[in-house]
C-alpha cells in the first residue's frame, strides 16, 4: 500500500545482511507470483506464516456488525493470501525478538513500524516477541527490510517452524542464577534459524531458556525444548550444563515437559536439539494438526523410546564446527553497565515508592537493579518506544528485554539513579507500578485481533487492570502478588494454565442467546517453571468475571493460614466449594431485560461466534517439494526479470537453474541423495521420471522434460536475446508440468 | 536530468491530518465505540471501514482507532494533544494539494459527524484553531530541513486557503526521528463546517 514501498530495498541496500537481504527479495516475488496466480494458496499461506505474516480476524471477507454478517468488500476482489484468507485483509505481523534482547536502536525502528505499518501501537508477546497488527501484505517486505537494517528477523516467527527461543529476562544479572543462559539461547536461535532439518515440521517447536529451577522466568516445563542452567563439579572444576526437557507445551490439553538429560554439557545442546528436530520431522504427526506438537509424539512413544531415538539420531549426524564455537565466547560473556555503581537512600515520593517496590529487582551484581516497565496489555506507543530508546541511551548500555509477562525490562541500572529514571519514565507514562502483581494481568490477542478468538480476553484484561488498579495498593499482601493470565479461547497463547486465576474464553447459551464466558482455571502455579497447571472450575459470563476475581481474593485474603500460597489454598478449599462459592455468577441475569450479558467487554456489538474463522496456529503442511517448486517459480521470474533489463546471458542461466530446481524437487520425492551437480540431477530425473513416464503429460507426452534435457545439452553456450526467451517459456512450461506431476504422485486415484 | 525545482519536490502521501480538539483533558472515549461501530455498519460511500482498535489503556496513545482500507479515522490523543485524526494509507494520484485536500475533507467530515453524534453529547469538539497535518512514510517525507524546504510554501499555500487568508502560525516538529509534521495554528477560531466550505 505504502508508494515508498518500491525504494526501501534500495535505500537500505548494504545496510541489511546479505542473506536477509535475499530472503526478502525473494519473499517479495513470491507476492508477486502469488498475484499472478502462480503459486498456490496453501502454498503462500505456509510461506508467508514462516515470515510472522499472520492473518488476522475477519480476513475471510466477512464480518458480523452487531446487526448481521457484512461482507467485506476489498478491493483486490477474490485474490487470496492463502485458504479463505483475503488478499487486502489487515494481517498481523510477528517480529521475533531472541531471548527478548533489544538495543535502543531497534526500539526505534518498532517505532517507526508501528506509526508507518500498523496503528501506531507495538504489542508485547507471551514469548517476548513483538507484534504488529493491521498491516496491508504488500508492505510487509518494505517492513521486513527495515527490521533487517536493524539486525532483525521475523523468519519462523509463525508456521510450523523452532518459533521464538526465549530466556529468562534477567539471566545473567539474577541472583539465583546457575549462570547467564544468554548466549546459549541466542547460539540455539541462530543456529536453528532457518535450518535445513528443521523445515518439515507438523507443528511449531518452541525452545526456552531458564538460569534456575526455582522461578518461572523460562517457563522451561511448558515448552517443547527446555533447558534449565546448571552446574556441577568435575575434577575439581565447575562445570556448565543444562538439565534438559522435552515435550511440554500448553494448547488445549497442557503437558508438562520430561526430563531428557539432567546434565548436557553446553557444546552438546546444539546437537541435541538438531536430532530432536530430526526425529520430531521424521516421525511427529503430520495429518491430524492436534496430535502433531512433539508432546503427543513422546507420549505415544514413551520418552525412553523417544531418548533412544534421538541419540540413535546423534551418531549419525554430520560434525558441525558451529555445534561448539560459540561455546568459548558464553563462558565469559558478560553484559557491561554504563554507569558506576550507587547506593542511594530510596526516598521519595509514594508513588515512586510504590513503583520501587514493585518495580525494580536486585542484581547479582551489588548497587545496580533491574527496573520492569509496566506495558498495560502488552501495548506501548511509537513515542513511549522511541522515549525508552533515550532512557535506555541515558542509563544504561542498552541492556533491554522483552518479557513474557508482556513488559520491557532494563538491566543494570545504578541504583543511584533511580529517582532520575523513575521521572524520565513518568513523562512519558511509562511508570505504572505493579509489575508482576496481579494488576499486571497477561493477555493473547483474542476477540480483538485472532480469528480464533470467542470472548474478548483483551477487554477482560483492561476491565480488570482498572479495576484492581484503582485499589491494588490497599489490596492484602498476599492477594498483590497473585498472577492473572487471560486467554481468548482454549488454545491458552495468553498461558492461563500458568496463573494462579487463569480465565479461558467459552461460550455458553443464556435464555436462548449465545453469551460470552470465561471458564475459570485455579491452582495454576507460575514459579518453579510453570511447573503445575491450573484445573478449570466453572464457566461464568464474561461480564461477571470481575466479581469472581473480587470473591475469591477476598476469601484468600480473609481465610489463607500462615504462609499459605494460592495454590494450596485452592487445593484445600477444593472444587466442589470453589464452584458452590462462584454458582451464582453462572446463572442468567434475573432481569431478562437486562442485555449487559449479552455483549463482551470493550464490545457492544451483540455477540456470536459468527466472526471466527480458521485460526492459522498450525500452517499448513506443505512439503518441501511444494517449497522447492516455488522456488523454481520464483527463479523463472528473476529470469524475466534480468531478461527485460537486457542482461539476457544471465536470463539464460537463471532460467535453465529454475528447471535444474524444478527437477531436483521431484527427484528428491524418490531420494534425497542428489547433488547440485546438473549432471545428476539430469541423469537421476530421465531415470525416476522420464524413462518411467510418470513426469509424462496425458496429451503432450514426454514434450517438457525434453526442453531439461536440450537445455542442458546447450547449456554451455551463452543464451541470446531470443533463445533466452525462448528458454523462459520452456521452462515455464517445465516447471508447470513438475507441480501437475508431483499432484498426480501427491494425490493417487482412489479405486 | 530535468528541472531542478521540480527534483526538490517532495510528493505528499499518506498524509495525515488532525484536528485538536478542545477541553480534551476529561474527554472520555467509550461512548465512541460504539459510534465507531455504527459507521461500520453503515458504510459510507467509496471506502471500506473494517474495524476497530480500543487503546484507551495506553497514555498519551492512539485513543479509538475505526481502521478503513483506505485510511484510518481515530480520536487520537498523541502527545497529549487529543484529537479527530484521518491517516491516509492507500495511495492517491493527484497533486500534493489535492491529497492535503482528501486529508482534510476526511477529517474534518468526520469531526463533523462526531460534533453532531447525539450520543457523544457535544463532547467531542473542534477547538477551531490547531491542526496537525503530517506524513506516515519516512522515505518519502524524512523529518529533515530538506523535505521542510521542499513543502513549506504547499503547507503555506494550503492553510492560507484554508483559513482563508487570515493569520495562522506554522511551526514544525522538530525531532528528526519523529514523522515529518507541520502544526498550524489559525489567530482566529473556525467552525468544522467553515473549513470545509474553504476547501471548496
Ligand atoms: C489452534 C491454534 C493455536 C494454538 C494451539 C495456539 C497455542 C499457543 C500457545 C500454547 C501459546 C503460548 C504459550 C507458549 O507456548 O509459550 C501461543 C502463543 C501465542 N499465540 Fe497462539 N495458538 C494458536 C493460534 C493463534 C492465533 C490464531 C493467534 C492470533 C493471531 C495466536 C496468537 C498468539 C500469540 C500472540 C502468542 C504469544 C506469542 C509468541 O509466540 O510470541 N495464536 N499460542
Ligand atoms: S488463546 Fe485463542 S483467542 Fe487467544 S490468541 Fe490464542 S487462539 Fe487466539
Amino acid at each position: 500500500m505504502k508508494v515508498s514501498n518500491a525504494n526501501w530495498a534500495e535505500k537500505l541496500a548494504g545496510k541489511m545482511p546479505e542473506h536477509l537481504a535475499r530472503e526478502i527479495d525473494i519473499f517479495e516475488t513470491e507476492l508477486t507470483l502469488r498475484k499472478q496466480g502462480k503459486v498456490d494458496e496453501r502454498v503462500i499461506a505456509e510461506t508467508r506464516l514462516r515470515r510472522g505474516v499472520y492473518g488476522q480476524r475477519y480476513d475471510n471477507g466477512q464480518r458480523h456488525n452487531g446487526k448481521a454478517v457484512q461482507s467485506v468488500a476489498y478491493p483486490s476482489g477474490s485474490l487470496t493470501k492463502g485458504p479463505n484468507t483475503m488478499w487486502d485483509a489487515p494481517g498481523m505481523q510477528r517480529i521475533k525478538i531472541p531471548a527478548g534482547g533489544l538495543d535502543a536502536g531497534q526500539l526505534e525502528t518498532l517505532a517507526d513500524l508501528a506509526e508507518e505499518y500498523s496503528d501506531g501501537i507495538a504489542h508485547v508477546t507471551t514469548r517476548q516477541d513483538f507484534q504488529l497488527h493491521y498491516v496491508h501484505i504488500e508492505d510487509t517486505p518494505s517492513l521486513m527490510r527495515r527490521l533487517a537494517a536493524a539486525q532483525i528477523t521475523t523468519r519462523e516467527a509463525c508456521g510450523n517452524s523452532v518459533r521464538n527461543v526465549t530466556a529468562c529476562p534477567y539471566a545473567g544479572v539474577c541472583p539465583d542464577q546457575a549462570f547467564d543462559v544468554t548466549p546459549y539461547s541466542k547460539a540455539m536461535s541462530k543456529f536453528l534459524l532457518g535450518h535445513p532439518d528443521c523445515q518439515n515440521f507438523g507443528r511449531k517447536f518452541k525452545p526456552s531458556f531458564s538460569g534456575c529451577s526455582q522461578h518461572a522466568c523460562g517457563l522451561a516445563s511448558m515448552h517443547d525444548l527446555g533447558l534449565i542452567g546448571v552446574t556441577r563439579i568435575e575434577d575439581g572444576k565447575e562445570k556448565r550444563g543444562f538439565e534438559t526437557y522435552v515435550g511440554g507445551g500448553l494448547g488445549a490439553v497442557p503437558y508438562q515437559a520430561k526430563l531428557f538429560d539432567a546434565f548436557v554439557p553446553p557444546e552438546e545442546i546444539l546437537p541435541l536439539a538438531q536430532s530432536i528436530a530430526r526425529v520430531f520431522a521424521a516421525r511427529g504427526e503430520k495429518k491430524n494438526r492436534s496430535r502433531a506438537r512433539i508432546k503427543f509424539l513422546i507420549q505415544d512413544l514413551g520418552i525412553e523410546k523417544f531418548r533412544e531415538l534421538v541419540l540413535e539420531e546423534r551418531k549419525t549426524l554430520p560434525h558441525d564446527p558451529r555445534w561448539t564455537e560459540f561455546v568459548a565466547e558464553a563462558e565469559t560473556f558478560e553484559e557491561t553497565p554504563l554507569r558506576p555503581a550507587g547506593k542511594a537512600p530510596l526516598l521519595g515520593t509514594e508513588a515512586f515508592q510504590r513503583w520501587v517496590k514493585t518495580n525494580t529487582r536486585a542484581q547479582r551484581q551489588e548497587g545496580y537493579v533491574v527496573v520492569t516497565i509496566t506495558l498495560p496489555l502488552g501495548d506501548i506507543t511509537a513515542n513511549q518506544l522511541r522515549s525508552l530508546a533515550d532512557i535506555a541511551r541515558r542509563f544504561t548500555n542498552e541492556t533491554i528485554r522483552a518479557t513474557v509477562e508482556q513488559n520491557i525490562v532494563l538491566r543494570w541500572i545504578s541504583q543511584a539513579d533511580l529517582t532520575e529514571m523513575h521521572k524520565a519514565l513518568d513523562a512519558v507514562g511509562l511508570a505504572d507500578p505493579g509489575a508482576g502483581t496481579i494488576v499486571d494481568v497477561v493477555t493473547c490477542p483474542g476477540t480483538d485481533t485472532c480469528k480464533l478468538g470467542i470472548s474478548s480476553s483483551r477487554g477482560l484484561s483492561a476491565e480488570l487492570r482498572k479495576r484492581l488498579g484503582e485499589k491494588s495498593f490497599q489490596l492484602d499482601e498476599s492477594v498483590q502478588g497473585l498472577h492473572i493470565k487471560v486467554s481468548g479461547c482454549f488454545n491458552s497463547c495468553g498461558q492461563h494454565h500458568v496463573a494462579d486465576m487463569g480465565f479461558y474464553g467459552v461460550s455458553r447459551k443464556m435464555s436462548g442467546y449465545a453469551v460470552p464466558h470465561f471458564q475459570v482455571v485455579l491452582g495454576g502455579e507460575w514459579e518453579q517453571n510453570g511447573q503445575s497447571y491450573g484445573l478449570p472450575v466453572i464457566a461464568v459470563p464474561s461480564k461477571n468475571i470481575p466479581e469472581v476475581v473480587s470473591r475469591l481474593t477476598g476469601r484468600y485474603a480473609a481465610s489463607r493460614r500462615q504462609g499459605e500460597s494460592f495454590k494450596d489454598f485452592i487445593k484445600r478449599t477444593g472444587k466442589v466449594e470453589l464452584k458452590r462459592m462462584l454458582e451464582d455468577l453462572a446463572r442468567p441475569p434475573a432481569d431478562p431485560s437486562d442485555r449487559t450479558y449479552f455483549s463482551d467487554w470493550g464490545d457492544p456489538r451483540e455477540y456470536g461466534l459468527l466472526d471466527m474463522g480458521v485460526g492459522e496456529c498450525a500452517g499448513e503442511v506443505i512439503s518441501p517439494v511444494e517449497f522447492d517448486l516455488m522456488a523454481a517459480e520464483r527463479e523463472l521470474f528473476e529470469a524475466q526479470v534480468a531478461w527485460e533489463g537486457g542482461q539476457v546471458e544471465q536470463a539464460g542461466v537463471t532460467a535453465y537453474q529454475s528447471m535444474l530446481r524444478a527437477a531436483k524437487a521431484l527427484v528428491k520425492i524418490e531420494t534425497q541423495s542428489v547433488s547440485d551437480d546438473p549432471g545428476q540431477i539430469v541423469r537421476e530425473f530421465r531415470a525416476r521420471f522420464y524413462d518411467t513416464q510418470k513426469f509424462f503429460d496425458p496429451f503432450a507426452g514426454g514434450k517438457f522434460a525434453q526442453y531439461l534435457f536440450t537445455a542442458q545439452e546447450k547449456s554451455s553456450e551463452p543464451a541470446t536475446q531470443d533463445s533466452a526467451r525462448y528458454l523462459i517459456d520452456e521452462a515455464q512450461l517445465f516447471i508447470d508440468a513438475a507441480h501437475s506431476c508431483y499432484n498426480r504422485i501427491a494425490t493417487p486415484v482412489s479405486a | 536530468m530535468g528541472n531542478p525545482v521540480m527534483q526538490q519536490q517532495t510528493e505528499l502521501q499518506h498524509v495525515n491530518v488532525k484536528l485538536i480538539l478542545q477541553n480534551h483533558a476529561d474527554a472520555d472515549l467509550e461512548p465512541l465505540i460504539p459510534v465507531f461501530h455504527q459507521w461500520i455498519q453503515d458504510q459510507p460511500p467509496g471506502e471500506l471501514l473494517l474495524d476497530i482498535a480500543d487503546y484507551q489503556h495506553v497514555p498519551a496513545g492512539p485513543g479509538v482507532v475505526l481502521i478503513g482500507h483506505e485510511g484510518d479515522y481515530s480520536v487520537d490523543n498523541t502527545d497529549n494533544r487529543l484529537g479527530v485524526r484521518y491517516n491516509r494509507k492507500a495511495p492517491l494520484d493527484g497533486s500534493n494539494e489535492d491529497r492535503l485536500k482528501q486529508a482534510a475533507r476526511a477529517a474534518l467530515t468526520a469531526c463533523r459527524r462526531l460534533e453532531e453524534e447525539p450520543r457523544l453529547g457535544g463532547k467531542l469538539r473542534f477547538g477551531g484553531q490547531e491542526i496537525e497535518i503530517f506524513i506516515n512514510d519516512r522515505l518519502l517525507a524524512p523529518n529533515s530541513d530538506a523535505t521542510r524546504e521542499a513543502a513549506d510554501s504547499e503547507f503555506r499555500a494550503f492553510a492560507r486557503k484554508l483559513f482563508r487568508g487570515t493569520d495562522y502560525s506554522v511551526t514544525y516538529e522538530s525531532d528528526p526521528r519523529k514523522l515529518f509534521k507541520v502544526f498550524l495554528k489559525s489567530a482566529q477560531p473556525f467552525s468544522v463546517a467553515a473549513l470545509l466550505e474553504s476547501l471548496g
